[in-house]
């Protein structure tokens, strides 16, 4: 094939394909395309105003280092004035995050941005490498992933930013529709693909750990270009699997989006917008938000549904495509009970009925895979630790608990008994708050 | 094989990829100049070439499925996106930098 010129410039030697549009372009009005189109995201949806602190939600993967990368150069180019820095999530995962984290730390100086890593030790008192040791490798996904929830918002109220962008991009938003489509789930459909999501704060004091807004400015962007992008600026990002989760980048939804792209490169953009179409004709999608927010919805109750493991603090896809073959897979055969009936309580909100039946069948329903029963949720505190929740004691105090319950026996029982202490208060704890509520 | 048989060029993987080829960003690789079938050596035979005799990771479907190159995979030969080069198609040149770069794998 000869050499193509760039569509725009005419001049310069084409690169790139784009896949939304097929138009052909060269490196430097590709940067340039990608960098305006992110702008238009941001101002056609008001995400920032003038003088806000924003916090980045950094992994040092791709979508986070791009996201970091552009918002500078944007902020730079447009006067946005925002005051940007970057929140790192350290989940204690020796040999994963550790090196990750070092990448961050080059961004940071790359960047000039200030850096705060967090570490669930010292949030929760719990490393996931602790975790796992206690509850196996299976299902420590559900705890890495609600940890991982609170954490950026935790970490946004300790550095008094009430904002938190995230790197999610196009191919995530389109997966969680399928994901929802899949499951019958048009409210959380709904939910996820907005924009912009907020927690309402269930208290007027500031310093609270719930007001934080988040948002997605790549949401338009595909995982294409992004890692285009990452290439050609010649960014510095760091690309690894979870040593917990190491098949979760093989996820059914993702492979599924991934052969939809190599057939019509637009269907990816094509589902996003289908998604947020469907998201409209849902009864009630508005009421999400607990009125703090005009087209946001609440963010807990959006990411109460993805329990799963991320490849990279944020994003959820690598969980949540685990969820959709896992849930595949229960469906053929249900076995071995003793995990789901822990996930499957947590699953439904106040629905005790629903709860022992599930917990009967012995059925594997994976959190956020059964639907839940609508979008309308009351939102109060967590009494033990003040956050946003639709239960009494939210999930990461449950599951804390019965982490902290096990823990002494860790010394005399021997492993496999273990795990099922653990597991089994959890699930009683579960039990016990979701009697209460009923 | 002597130089005539063979074509040098640069293989590259990244975001992730190289987990799958000893952790080794960059081979310098000699490419036989024909295919199994004597054809000139293309990329589909490269990706082959790579799969039998380079990838030491059992996991092949992780790189390749059904023939060629895993979805989600980009494949970049000179800089340029392999579709704009033919794909599969295009005829590795002597010194030609190609590389592979997941988008599969996170942070």
């Amino acid at each position: 094939m000869p050499p193509s010129p760039c569509a725009l410039c005419k001049v310069n030697r084409a690169l790139i394909l784009r896949p939304k549009d097929h138009s052909k372009l060269c490196k430097t009005c590709f940067i340039s395309v990608f960098e305006t189109e992110i702008h238009h995201t941001i101002t056609t949806n008001a995400l920032f105003h003038r003088g806000e602190k924003v916090a980045i939600g950094a992994s040092g993967g791709k979508d986070s280092t791009v996201l970091a990368s552009v918002l500078k150069t944007l902020n730079e180019r447009y006067d946005y004035s925002l005051d940007l820095i970057l929140l790192s999530i350290d989940e204690g995962i020796k040999g994963y995050r550790d090196d990750s984290l070092e990448t961050v730390k080059r961004n940071a100086e790359q960047y000039g941005m200030h850096l705060t890593i967090l570490g669930y030790d010292e949030l929760y008192g719990w490393t996931m490498d602790q975790v796992v040791e206690q509850v196996g490798k299976k299902g420590n996904c559900t705890y890495c992933g609600v940890f991982r929830r609170q954490a950026l918002d935790r970490g946004a109220s300790r550095l008094g930013v009430k904002h938190v962008v995230t790197g999610h991009n196009a191919d995530d938003v389109a997966e969680t529709v399928l994901m929802n489509l899949l499951r019958g789930d048009l409210p959380r459909l709904s939910r996820t693909t907005s924009i912009v999501t907020s927690t309402p704060s269930a208290s007027a004091d500031p310093a609270s750990d719930t007001n934080i807004k988040r948002s997605k400015p790549l949401k338009y962007a595909y995982e294409k270009e992004i890692v285009l992008y990452a290439h050609h600026k010649k960014l510095d990002y760091f690309s690894t699997e979870c040593i917990y989760s190491p098949e979760a980048f093989r996820g059914s939804a993702r492979a599924l989006i991934k052969n939809l792209e190599r057939v019509r490169p637009s269907a990816i953009l094509d589902v996003v917008r289908s998604g947020e179409d469907m998201a409209k004709l849902v009864p009630g999608s508005d009421e999400g938000c607990g009125g703090a927010c005009s087209k946001g919805v609440s963010a807990a109750e959006e990411e109460e549904g993805e329990g799963g493991c991320g490849s990279a603090q944020g994003r959820s896809t690598g969980g949540e495509m685990a969820s959709v073959e896992a849930q595949l897979r229960q469906n053929e055969a249900a076995v071995d009970g003793h995990l789901e009936t822990e996930i499957t309580t947590k699953t439904i909100n106040g629905s005790g009925k629903q709860q022992e039946a599930c917990a009967a069948n012995g059925k594997k329903a994976k959190k956020g895979i059964v639907p839940k029963k609508s979008s309308k949720q009351v939102m109060g505190q967590c009494k033990r630790c003040g956050y946003l929740s639709s239960q009494e004691i939210c999930k990461a105090c449950v599951l804390l608990e019965g982490l902290n319950k096990a823990r002494p026996r860790n010394h005399i029982e021997v492993g496999y008994e273990v795990q099922d202490v653990s597991l089994n208060s959890v699930r009683d704890e579960l039990d016990a708050t979701s009697i209460r509520r009923d | 094989m002597s130089n005539d048989d063979t074509i040098p060029i640069t293989i590259e993987f990244s975001g992730g990829l190289e987990i799958l080829f000893s952790n080794q960003k960059k081979y310098n690789l000699p490419l036989p100049f024909k295919d199994e079938s004597g054809e000139p050596a293309n990329v589909a035979f490269l990706v082959r070439h790579l799969c039998d005799n380079v990838m030491e990771d059992p996991r092949k479907e992780l790189f390749v499925l059904d023939g060629t190159v895993r979805p989600g995979i980009l494949v970049l030969i000179n800089e340029a996106d392999w579709e704009l080069e033919g794909e599969d198609k295009y005829e590795v040149q002597k010194g030609d930098h190609i590389m592979f770069v997941s988008t599969l794998h996170g942070g």
